[in-house]
């Protein structure tokens, strides 16, 4: 069976609903929901490479390495933002973010 | 090979190029500036930024950069110049919070100038690439000045709270972005509109794309029902930050959300209309009535933004020039109004230390009689008593509203804006007419008593200004969108 682009959109859509499922039937930690949201971008990458090399225009891989650094930024953001509130709160648990009820 | 045209055209794109580079030179100078490092990089932003807005100002025409990634239209700069008026005074407003703080970040104004550079691109996106760029600067500099006080619980707890639902939304709306540019082949917004304007049948994968974009864009405006991370972060975020958020970032992602919708997708307005009309619906009514049960004064402000975005996208709906016209008069105003209220809450302490709650402004009246009468201005603007500001915006934004024809929307808005005066009404009330317990302390910042006082003033005057103002926003919405 040969390999087509419907099968690289199949295995992106999966890799995404999976990234926004592990944000919210979490109940654990906080990490997971920062590895989750890095999936949903991956899997954002794959559609954009797929694209990409079907249409033959760079402008999909172009942008699939924008996300790749913006990736990288936000993690780095996130987890620093994770360590402030653990010194504050000695917890990451998702549970224990409930100071403010919305 | 000829130089001149290898080289891009960059200057269209100036104001923006002059804030990145004085953003990176001013964290350079932070560093070996050792007296009053704070104080002299807060007042070198507030110069750039009027630099920034001069150089945005004397462009006149309508002009492409980048290889046609950015657009520096009209519509652009009248929202640039809000955008930078809104970070100013935000700037202005925390000069007292951070003077009274202990950790004395110099980064803090920087972050703020950032986060306006990411603002300024978003307004000027033309580009899928450039949209979900210059949309995570301007996230990630937010992300950390919510969590700026990061000794406090609160201020990390809305940090953290504010980066999941941030980063969740950026993913969705990158998704969204994959999508379009896998059925269209561009990810320019140009070439977006001409795809979607010569296809005979709209396809299917299109439409998904574009409600995965416009999800991530309704959780960046915080709209209805994509609005629950905004009155955590809205509460626990530090006043001036909040300020921030109540101010630019809004404005920029409707503007972004008004150029996606009305330019590459124009064509598809019959698709999307129906789903803008349901969530301006929502918004207005959920905003109203939420509003009406909070004891914080500043979740009160969250919901009643959300509620004012409800109110803008009225104009969205509309589909059309006047609708723009509108959706410009009606964050004028709501820029003025939201100064002026986050310039009274500053002003809220009680033996040196800040007060939140709606019942701490009882007997406001007696004791500190101008503060509550300038107030009771910022809550009649708000719910839309002529001849104060808000007014205006309202009306052209419901005017619009029925030259599409969409009266139900019309009406069920005039009828929340009704609801909503209930709870700016109970606050001028107890300003009023209950007893003080306890009074507040008297405002000795003078910059704040300044953006309070020019604030009242502004909008009690605004009635004089109309005309000018309201020229202003129709030569930017007519030529806005026209610009191939």
């Amino acid at each position: 069976m040969a390999i087509t682009i419907n099968h690289y959109l199949i295995v992106a859509a999966i890799l995404f609903t999976l990234g926004i499922f592990g944000i919210f039937l979490n109940r654990k930690n906080v990490i997971i929901i920062l590895m989750s949201i890095e999936l949903m971008l991956l899997a954002v990458n794959i559609n954009f490479i797929a694209f990409s090399t079907q249409f033959g225009d760079l402008v999909g891989q172009v942008f699939a390495l924008l996300v790749l650094t913006v990736a990288a930024a936000e993690a780095a953001v996130g987890l620093a933002i994770l360590v402030v509130f653990f010194r504050n709160r000695g917890s990451i648990s998702v549970d224990d973010i409930n100071l403010m009820k919305g | 090979m000829n130089l001149t045209t290898t080289l891009p055209i960059i200057a269209p794109a100036s104001a923006e190029i002059f804030l990145a580079i004085s953003g990176l030179i001013l964290l350079m100078a932070g560093l070996f500036i050792n007296k009053n490092t704070l104080k002299i990089i807060s007042y070198s932003t507030i110069a750039i930024l009027l630099v920034t807005a001069t150089l945005v100002l004397i462009q006149s025409e309508n002009a492409l950069a980048f290889q046609a990634l950015f657009i520096s239209d009209s519509f652009a700069r009248f929202i640039k110049v809000l955008i930078i008026i809104g970070v100013i005074f935000s700037i202005i407003m925390s000069f007292d919070y951070l003077k009274r703080s202990e950790n004395n970040l110099f980064e803090y104004p920087i972050l703020i100038l950032f986060a306006t550079l990411g603002m300024m691109l978003m307004v000027s996106s033309n580009n899928l690439i450039l949209l979900y760029m210059s949309m995570e600067l301007q996230s990630i500099a937010l992300y950390v000045l919510a969590t700026i006080q990061r000794n406090t619980l609160k201020s990390t707890e809305a940090g953290l709270k504010y980066f999941v639902l941030g980063a969740f939304s950026s993913g969705i709306l990158l998704y969204g972005c994959s999508i379009i540019y896998g059925f269209t082949g561009t990810t320019s917004f140009n070439g977006i509109a001409t795809v979607v304007s010569t296809s005979r049948s709209t396809s299917v994968g299109l439409i998904i794309g574009l409600i995965f974009l416009f999800s991530g864009l309704a959780f960046k405006v915080s709209i209805v029902p994509f609005h629950m991370w905004a009155p955590d972060v809205y509460e626990g975020a530090p006043t001036p930050v909040t300020a921030l958020f109540t101010l630019a970032p809004k404005i920029a992602a409707l503007a972004l959300f008004l150029r996606v919708m009305l330019d590459p997708f124009r064509d598809l307005l019959i698709s999307w209309q129906p789903l803008i009309v349901f969530l301006s619906i929502a918004s207005v009514l959920v905003g109203g009535l939420a509003a009406i049960m909070q004891t914080n004064i500043k979740r009160l402000i969250a919901y009643s933004s959300i509620a004012h975005m409800g109110y803008s996208l009225i104009g969205l709906a509309s589909g059309n020039e006047t609708g723009v016209t509108g959706i410009l008069m009606y964050l004028t105003t709501y820029t003025f109004t939201s100064i002026g209220i986050f310039s009274f809450i500053l002003c809220m302490r009680r033996n040196d230390s800040p007060v939140e709650n709606i019942s701490d402004l009882t007997g406001l009246s007696d004791t500190h009689p101008m503060m509550a009468l300038a107030l009771m201005i910022f809550m009649l603007s708000m719910s839309g008593i002529p001849p104060l500001a808000g007014f205006f915006g309202k009306w052209f934004v419901f005017i619009s509203a029925i030259d599409a024809g969409l009266y139900v929307l019309a009406t069920i808005g005039i009828l929340s804006s009704v609801i909503s005066a209930f709870y700016y009404l109970r606050i001028i009330k107890i300003m009023y007419f209950e007893k003080a317990a306890q009074p507040l302390d008297a405002i000795r910042d003078k910059k704040l008593q300044l953006t309070l006082c020019g604030s009242a003033m502004i909008i009690v005057f605004f009635f004089f200004a109309i005309t000018p103002v309201y020229n202003t926003a129709i030569s930017s919405s007519i030529l806005g969108f026209n610009l191939s």
